[in-house]
C-alpha cells in the first residue's frame, strides 16, 4: 500500500466536480419531480373524492367542452415536441435553432395557458366558479395547479431564452435547459392524467 | 393599506402574553447589544449568516431548535401548572381561548420548529463527513431551507404579540379551521408557518437524498454506510414523499379560507374528513421522520461507547427500511374513531401492530451490541440507556392503542398524550440530545462538561417519568386531552405530580444551559486536539475538530463498515499526502437569508391581508431566485498550497499530541473526554 | 440512426426519429380516448377501460421517448425513484378512496 492508497484524486479536482454537478442537478431535479408527482396525486385524490359533490350545481357533463380540451392537449403535446427539437439543436451547439425552438415552445405554452384562462373565465362569469361547490373547487384547483406549474415553466423558459442569448450554450446553461426539459415533459404527463380523469371521465 | 393590521391587535390586556413578549424582546435586545459590544457583526455575517457550509448551517439549525425548545417548553409549563390547579370550581389562570392557543403552539413548535430543525441540523453536520464528502449536493438549497424554517418559526413567535395563534390544535382539524369557525388571524399564522417550514423540509429531503446516493466516497457501498447515514436516507425518503401531501392539505385549506372554496367546509360539497385523511397521510410518516434520526444516533453512540461494531448491521438496515415502508401505511390509526368501520380499521390496526416488530429488532440489536462490549458510561450513553428503557414501555402503550377497540376507549385521552410524548421525548429528544453531546466536540472544537451532562440527564429522565406516568393513569381514568379545567377532583393529584415533573425537567434545562456556559469557559483546557475525542469508528472522526471548511483534503477510500476504525486498525488513519489539490467550494451568499426574510414578510402579509406587500415580497422571492439561478460564478477555490498549509498544521498538532500520550494499542491518539 | 447516443452521464439522448415516433404515438393515444368518449357508441365500462389503458400507455411513451427512461445503469436510481413514487401513490390514492368511501357510506360525511 503506497502512501496515496487512501486517495483517489489523480484527476484535477475541478473537472470531476463540474460534470458531477450536472448529473447531480439532473438527479436532484428528478427527485423533485417525484415529489411533485405525489403532490399532484394528492390533488387528484381530492378531486376524485369531491368529484360528485355538485351541491346542486353543474356537473362535468354540463360544463366540459371536449373538443376544446382536445385542442389544449394538442397544443401542449406539440410544445413538448418543439422543446425536444430545441434540445436536439442544443446538442448540435446550434444556438439560433435553440432560440427559435424555445420561442415556439414558449408561444405554444402561452397559448395553452390562454385557452385555460379563457375556460376558467367563462365558467366564473356563468357563476360556476370554484366557490360554487366542492366539485368545482377541486376542478379549478387541479387544473389550475397544473396551469400554475406551466406558468412557472414559461417564466423559466423566458429566463433561459435570455440566458442563451447572453451567455450562449455554456455547460451550466445546457444543464438548466435539460432540467427545464424534464419539467416540461413531466407537465405533459400530468396533463394526460388531467384530461383523462377530469375531462373524459367527467363527461362519461 | 395595512389590511387587518392595526395597533389594536396587540393583546395589551393579557399580562402573561405581554410578559412573554417583553421578556423575548428584552432577551433579543441583550443579544444584539452583546454582538455590537464585542464587534461581531461582520464575523456573524461572513461566517454564519451568508455561509453555505453544511457544518455552519447545521449548527444554526440546532441553535434554532434549542431556542424553540425553550419556547415550546414554556408552553408546557403553562399547561401543566394550569391543569394542576384548575379542578372543580377553580378555573386556574388561563381562560380557554388562551389555553387553546398554548396547546396549539406547543405542538406546532415542538414538532415543526424543534424536532425538524434539530434532526436537519444533526444530519447536516454529520452525514457529509460520514460519507467522505465536502458538502451536501446543493449547498444553496440547503441555506434556503434553513432560512425558510427560520421564517416559519419567526411567524409563530410574532403571533404571540401581534394578533393571536391558532386555537385549533397543532393538527388543525376542519371544519374548526375554516373561516366560518376561526375567522381570526390565528389559523392563518399556523397555516403559513407550517406551510413555509414544510417547503423547507421538502427541499432538505431532496438535498440529502442526492447527497447520500451520489456523493459517497469511493468504496463506500450502501452496505458500508454508517447507520446514521442509513437513517438519514430513510428519513429523507419519508420527507420527500410525505411532505407534498401536507403541502396539498394546507394549500387546499388556504384556498378555502382565502378564496371561499369548499374543500373542507361543511356546506356546498366539502369533505371534512378529507382534510384529516390528507393530514395524517403526512402526519404518520412525520413521526417516523423525527424518530429515525434519533435511532441513527443511538446506533452510532452504542457502537462507539461499547467499542464494538454494531450488532446485526444488515438486519438493522432491513428493519429500518421496513419501518420506513410500513410508516406510509398506518395513518388511519390516528382516526380509528372517525367511523370508517371495521374493514378499514382492521387493515390499519394490523399494519400498526406490524410496525412494532422491526422496532423491536433494532432494540435487540442495540442490546446485543452492548452485550460483552466494554461500555463507557458517557453522557451520550446515558441518554441512550434512558431511551431504551423508557421508549420500549411507551411503545407497548402504542401497541395497545393499535387495537381499534382499545383505541375507541383511549383515543384523545391522556393515555394517548402519554404514549406519544414517551415516543417523542425519550425517543426523539433524548436521541437528539445524545447526538448533540456526541458531536458537539466535532462541530465546535471542545466537549461539553460530562458531570453537568449526566445531572441534566437524570433531571430529564426523572422529570419525564413524573410528568407522564400519571398521564397514563389519568387516561385510564377517562381524562380527555386539552382540558383547561375539569370537574373531577380525583384527577388533580396526578396532575400535580405531573406539574412537579415539569419542574424537574426545567431543572434539567437549567443544568444544560449552565453546562453550555461552563464548557465554553473551560474550552481552552478541554479542547479536542485530535478530532477523535471518543475513539470513534466512522469517518467524521478523521477530520479536525472543528473540521477544515472542506472536511477532507483528499477523498478517503473506504474498505469496510466503520471506515475510520478500519483505517485506524490498518494504521493508515493519519497518513499524510504527497500532493494536494485545489478545492472548489461554494461562495457565501446573502440570498438564502434574503429569501427567508422575504418569505417571512409574505407570510405575515398574507396573515394580515396586506395584499400589496404579499405581491411585492413574492415578486422579490422570484427575482432573488432567478438572479441566483443565472449566476455562474458561485464557487471559489482554495489553492492547493493553502490546503497543504492547513493539513500540515493539523499533522503537527496530531504529532504533538501523540508525543505527549502513550500510544494505546490500535487506537492511537485517544484522549479521554474531559470530566 | 442516432439511437445509441448518450450524454455525459450515460443517459440516452433522443434523436429526431425517436421524438417523432413519441409524438405520433402520443397523438394516436390521445385521439383514441377522445373518440371513445365523444362517439357515445360504447358501453360505459369499456370506455373507462379504454381511456385508462390509453392514458397509461401514453404515459409510458412519454417516459421512454421524451424523458429517456430505460433500464440502463445511468437511469437506475431514476427508475427506482419513479417506481417507489408510484407505489406510494397507489397506496395513498387507493387508501384514500377506500377510506373516504367507507366514511361517506357510514358517516354521511
Amino acid at each position: 500500500m503506497t502512501a496515496d492508497a487512501s486517495t483517489i484524486n489523480s484527476v484535477p479536482a475541478g473537472e470531476i466536480e463540474l460534470s458531477d454537478t450536472a448529473a447531480n442537478q439532473a438527479f436532484g431535479f428528478w427527485i423533485y419531480l417525484m415529489t411533485d408527482l405525489v403532490l399532484f396525486a394528492s390533488i387528484f385524490a381530492t378531486y376524485a373524492v369531491l368529484s360528485r359533490n355538485y351541491a346542486g350545481g353543474p356537473t362535468g357533463k354540463d360544463l366540459f367542452d371536449l373538443p376544446y380540451a382536445f385542442g389544449e392537449t394538442m397544443v401542449l403535446l406539440f410544445s413538448s415536441t418543439t422543446y425536444a427539437m430545441a434540445v436536439l439543436a442544443m446538442h448540435k451547439a446550434r444556438k439560433n435553432m435553440v432560440l427559435m425552438w424555445l420561442a415556439i415552445t414558449f408561444l405554444l405554452g402561452l397559448g395553452f395557458i390562454a385557452m385555460e384562462i379563457n375556460e376558467f373565465y367563462q365558467l366564473i362569469l356563468d357563476g360556476n366558479g370554484p366557490q360554487r361547490s366542492g366539485f368545482l373547487s377541486a376542478f379549478f384547483t387541479l387544473v389550475g395547479t397544473h396551469g400554475a406549474h406551466v406558468t412557472f415553466g414559461l417564466i423559466w423558459m423566458a429566463v433561459m431564452l435570455v440566458q442563451v442569448i447572453i451567455k450562449g450554450l455554456t455547460t451550466p446553461v445546457q444543464s438548466r435547459l435539460m432540467r427545464l426539459s424534464m419539467f416540461w415533459h413531466f407537465l405533459d404527463i400530468v396533463w394526460i392524467g388531467v384530461f383523462t380523469i377530469v375531462y373524459l371521465m367527467g363527461v362519461i | 393599506m395595512f389590511g387587518k393590521l392595526s395597533l389594536a391587535v396587540i393583546p395589551l390586556e393579557n399580562p402573561i402574553i405581554m410578559g412573554a413578549v417583553g421578556g423575548t424582546i428584552l432577551l433579543a435586545l441583550i443579544i444584539l447589544a452583546l454582538i455590537t459590544y464585542y464587534r461581531k457583526w461582520t464575523y456573524l455575517w461572513q461566517e454564519w449568516l451568508t455561509s453555505l457550509d453544511h457544518k455552519r448551517i447545521g449548527i444554526m439549525y440546532i441553535i434554532l431548535a434549542l431556542i424553540m425548545l425553550l419556547r415550546g417548553f414554556s408552553d408546557a409549563i403553562l399547561m401543566r401548572s394550569q391543569q394542576a390547579i384548575a379542578a372543580g370550581t377553580s378555573h386556574g389562570y388561563l381562560p380557554p381561548g388562551h389555553f387553546d392557543q398554548i396547546f396549539s403552539a406547543h405542538g406546532t413548535i415542538m414538532i415543526v420548529f424543534m424536532a425538524m430543525p434539530f434532526l436537519a441540523g444533526l444530519i447536516n453536520i454529520v452525514v457529509p463527513q460520514q460519507i467522505g464528502a465536502r458538502d451536501v449536493a446543493f449547498p444553496f438549497l440547503n441555506a434556503v431551507s434553513l432560512w425558510l424554517t427560520a421564517a416559519g418559526a419567526l411567524l409563530v413567535m410574532v403571533s404571540l404579540g401581534v394578533g393571536e395563534f391558532s386555537k385549533a390544535g397543532w393538527s388543525g382539524y376542519a371544519p374548526l379551521v375554516e373561516r366560518q369557525y376561526s375567522p381570526g388571524t390565528g389559523v392563518d399564522y399556523w397555516m403559513w408557518a407550517f406551510q413555509i417550514a414544510g417547503i423547507g423540509s421538502l427541499m432538505t429531503s431532496i438535498n440529502f437524498l442526492v447527497t447520500i446516493l451520489k456523493m459517497r466516497a469511493p468504496g463506500m457501498t450502501l452496505m458500508r454506510m454508517p447507520m446514521f447515514v442509513w437513517t438519514a436516507f430513510f428519513t429523507s425518503v419519508l420527507m420527500a414523499f410525505a411532505f407534498p401531501v401536507l403541502t396539498v392539505a394546507l394549500a387546499l385549506l388556504t384556498l378555502d379560507r382565502y378564496l371561499g372554496m369548499h374543500f373542507f367546509t361543511n356546506a356546498l360539497g366539502g369533505e371534512i374528513m378529507m382534510y384529516i385523511n390528507l393530514f395524517w397521510i403526512w402526519g404518520h410518516p412525520e413521526v417516523y421522520i423525527v424518530i429515525l434520526p434519533a435511532f441513527g444516533v443511538f446506533s452510532e453512540v452504542v457502537a462507539t461507547f461499547c467499542g464494538k461494531r454494531l450488532f446485526g448491521y444488515r438486519s438493522m438496515v432491513y428493519a429500518t427500511a421496513t419501518i420506513m415502508v410500513l410508516s406510509f401505511s398506518v395513518w388511519v390509526h390516528h382516526f380509528f374513531t372517525m367511523g370508517a368501520g371495521p374493514d378499514v380499521n382492521f387493515f390499519f390496526g394490523i399494519t400498526t401492530m406490524l410496525i412494532a416488530i422491526p422496532t423491536g429488532v433494532k432494540i435487540f440489536n442495540w442490546l446485543f451490541t452492548m452485550y460483552r462490549g466494554r461500555i463507557r458510561f458517557t453522557t451520550p450513553m446515558y441518554w441512550t440507556l434512558g431511551f431504551i428503557a423508557t421508549f420500549t414501555l411507551g411503545g407497548m402503550a402504542g401497541v395497545l392503542l393499535s387495537l381499534p377497540p382499545a383505541d375507541y376507549v383511549l383515543h384523545n385521552s391522556l393515555f394517548l398524550i402519554a404514549h406519544f410524548h414517551t415516543m417523542l421525548i425519550p425517543g426523539s429528544v433524548f436521541g437528539f440530545f445524545a447526538g448533540y453531546y456526541y458531536w458537539f466536540p466535532k462541530a465546535i472544537g471542545f466537549p461539553l462538561n460530562e458531570k453537568l451532562g449526566k445531572w441534566a440527564f437524570w433531571a430529564w429522565l426523572i422529570g419525564f417519568d413524573l410528568a407522564f406516568v400519571p398521564l397514563y393513569v389519568l387516561g385510564f381514568m377517562g381524562m380527555p386531552r386539552r382540558m383547561e379545567h375539569y370537574a373531577n377532583p380525583a384527577w388533580q393529584p396526578y396532575l400535580i405530580i405531573a406539574a412537579g415533573g415539569v419542574a424537574v425537567i426545567l431543572i434539567g434545562i437549567f443544568l444544560q444551559l449552565i453546562q453550555l456556559a461552563v464548557s465554553i469557559k473551560q474550552r481552552h483546557a478541554t479542547r479536542d486536539l485530535t478530532g477523535d475525542p471518543w475513539n470513534g469508528r466512522t469517518l467524521e472522526w478523521a477530520t479536525a475538530s472543528p473540521p477544515a471548511v472542506y472536511n477532507f483534503a483528499q477523498t478517503p477510500v473506504v474498505h469496510d463498515i466503520d471506515a475510520f476504525w478500519d483505517m485506524k486498525e490498518k494504521d493508515i488513519a493519519y497518513r499524510q499526502h504527497d500532493r494536494y489539490h485545489d478545492i472548489h467550494l461554494p461562495k457565501n451568499t446573502a440570498k438564502g437569508l434574503v429569501n427567508g426574510a422575504l418569505v417571512f414578510v409574505f407570510g405575515f402579509a398574507m396573515v394580515w391581508y396586506i395584499w400589496w406587500l404579499a405581491i411585492l415580497s413574492a415578486l422579490g422571492v422570484i427575482i432573488t431566485l432567478i438572479v441566483r439561478a443565472s449566476d455562474d460564478d458561485t464557487d471559489y477555490i482554495i489553492p492547493a498550497g493553502r490546503v497543504e498549509q492547513i493539513e500540515k498544521q493539523r499533522y503537527r498538532q496530531l504529532t504533538a499530541v501523540a508525543a505527549e500520550r502513550p500510544a494505546g494499542g490500535q487506537t492511537s491518539l485517544q484522549p479521554s473526554p474531559a470530566v | 440512426m442516432n439511437q445509441a447516443q448518450t450524454d455525459s452521464t450515460g443517459a440516452s439522448r433522443g434523436s429526431f426519429k425517436s421524438y417523432a415516433v413519441g409524438y405520433l404515438l402520443s397523438i394516436v393515444l390521445t385521439v383514441i380516448p377522445f373518440t371513445l368518449v365523444m362517439s357515445g357508441a360504447f358501453s360505459r365500462s369499456s370506455v373507462l377501460f379504454g381511456i385508462f389503458c390509453a392514458a397509461i400507455v401514453q404515459i409510458l411513451v412519454h417516459l421512454h421517448y421524451f424523458l429517456h427512461l430505460d433500464t440502463s445503469s445511468a437511469m437506475r436510481w431514476n427508475v427506482m425513484a419513479l417506481v417507489f413514487a408510484l407505489l406510494i401513490i397507489i397506496l395513498f390514492v387507493g387508501g384514500t378512496l377506500w377510506i373516504m368511501y367507507h366514511l361517506h357510506y357510514r358517516m354521511m360525511v
